[in-house]
């Protein structure tokens, strides 16, 4: 069974976010590597970019296909995590530890409106 | 309606092994055991066994059997030893491809056509078609053969010692027919993974036994995912790929196998006259700047224009390097040239190089 950690919300695309103060920290949950398995690239946006929650802001790849990354929340990215350029399998690894970006959040609604882990775990345990 | 998926011989198998299983070609199978990268080292290196029992097999025997498969097929089969082999294309009038396949010559009177399993209902009643007029019959015996492909440079030593069947005289794109087990097994020295290796049609009975014996030494099975990026590295078409109904085979860089000095065969019009007037776009490889990875359908562009499309795209096991088959317009299809492929919101540059991204290593 996959890991869900309490700490953090879902989305029902499979990322997580964490949240300090307005900064949103963005991954990809356990479950989601776990299905991917070996992951190969990982497709970054810039900082800078701006958001809307529902937006690809890149893809996860693994040897045999590409998957979409989607931002579970609206805002600037403020930072990217460039250790997964040469490191892609970190998400592998660890996926709650190796964050993809950071998002300056415009709208903290849209994160309480996200899943919590045991609305999360359920859904996981539904697929 | 949706029709309901079929199982090998050796689904049971699969399952019990863990395998990731996922419909394709109308089968359920198994896309991986441990993983992709794992199964393509070991056949890259060792040796590795894949379950092709949903490829089809079709007999074609009579008097004219020699001259039907001719008429048929895009390579030559005429008086070639019994025992050979020959890859190639079935085509339509319009040289668009109906299937790629495998001819296995028998004797003068016997031929046995191995086929794509998403295209067997229509290479089958295509072949029944055209047969109308040839004193031969044409059996489609799918349904009996079970298939595993033994490959890898330990595939001799595997097929030898685990197995007991002699292989070592069979030469490359060679057959043999042995009675093994009170049945008639057909072994080819043939795969599709750029490796020395075999190829064994018997019953379902004996392909589960052959794969029971395997498993027992420890062969790593391997899944349709490692097939596929095995046979992209060594630049090997997939029907649906780099081949299908809109894509001829001197499109898709494989004129090498249309003999157009034969007298006659279906298509040979209109691949005569593109191969003479020259192709409007081929399939070449592409090398990526960077570490994105090119999929099939990404758009190819030269100065924002589209020239062409991927076929097939990965980041190469064995290399680490973005690689990619396309079909590409001329005269972009150069060797050399710069274009780039467009990823999702970005593009990358990419230029055209040999569609072979690993050197094969037959045993010839």
């Amino acid at each position: 069974m996959a890991k869900v950690m309490d700490d953090r919300r879902y989305a029902e695309s499979h990322e997580w976010v964490k949240i300090d103060g307005d900064i949103a920290t963005i991954g990809i949950s356990d479950y989601a590597q776990h299905a991917l398995g070996d992951i190969v690239y990982v497709d970054m946006p810039e900082v800078g970019d701006e958001m809307t929650a529902g937006d690809v802001f890149g893809a996860v790849e693994s040897v045999k296909a590409a998957s979409d990354l989607i931002c579970p929340v609206s805002g600037e990215v403020v930072a990217v995590n460039d250790e997964l350029e040469d490191a892609p399998e970190k998400v592998n690894a660890d996926a709650f530890e190796n964050w993809i970006i950071k998002v300056k959040v415009s709208d903290p609604a849209e994160v309480d409106a996200l899943l919590d882990a045991a609305a999360y775990t359920e859904l996981c345990e539904n697929e | 309606m949706e029709e309901e998926i079929k199982t090998t011989c050796l689904h049971d198998r699969h399952v019990e092994l863990g395998a990731l299983m996922s419909p394709f070609a109308g089968y359920d199978m198994p896309i991986q055991y441990k993983t992709i990268t794992d199964e393509h080292n070991a056949v890259r290196n060792e040796v590795g066994v894949f379950d092709v029992s949903h490829m089809g097999e079709v007999r074609v025997k009579g008097p004219e059997a020699e001259k039907f498969v001719n008429h048929i097929f895009v390579n030559d089969v005429t008086g070639a030893p019994d025992g050979q082999i020959f890859y190639g294309m079935m085509c339509y009038e319009n040289g668009g491809t109906v299937d790629d396949l495998l001819v296995y010559k028998v004797n003068d009177n016997e031929f046995f056509l191995v086929i794509n399993a998403s295209n067997i209902d229509k290479d089958v009643a295509w072949i029944m078609q055209n047969a109308e007029g040839y004193d031969v019959k044409v059996t489609d015996e799918s349904l009996y053969y079970g298939e595993v492909a033994v490959q890898g440079p330990k595939a001799e030593e595997t097929m030898e010692s685990v197995l007991g069947i002699p292989v070592k005289d069979i030469k490359f794109y060679n057959f043999k027919t042995l009675r093994l087990d009170d049945e008639d097994v057909i072994v080819s020295r043939t795969g599709y993974t750029g490796e020395d290796g075999f190829e064994v049609y018997g019953s379902h009975d004996f392909t589960r036994r052959v794969w029971d014996k395997l498993m027992q030494a420890g062969v790593q099975p391997c899944g349709l995912g490692c097939r596929d990026t095995l046979r992209f590295e060594v630049g090997l078409p997939l029907y649906g790929d780099e081949l299908s109904a809109d894509i001829t085979p001197i499109e898709a860089s494989l004129s090498m196998f249309v003999k157009l000095d034969k007298p006659e065969f279906i298509g040979k019009e209109a691949l005569a006259a593109q191969k003479a007037e020259g192709v409007k776009r081929r399939i070449v490889g592409l090398e990526l700047e960077g570490n994105a990875i090119p999929r099939h359908g990404y758009p190819v562009e030269v100065e924002g224009k589209q020239v062409g499309e991927i076929t097939t795209g990965y980041r190469s096991i064995s290399t680490g390097k973005s690689v990619a088959m396309a079909m590409i317009d001329k005269p972009y299809d150069k060797l050399g040239t710069e274009v780039e492929v467009r990823i999702r919101k970005k593009t990358f540059p990419a230029k055209v190089v040999k569609k072979r991204f690993y050197d094969k290593s037959y045993k010839k």
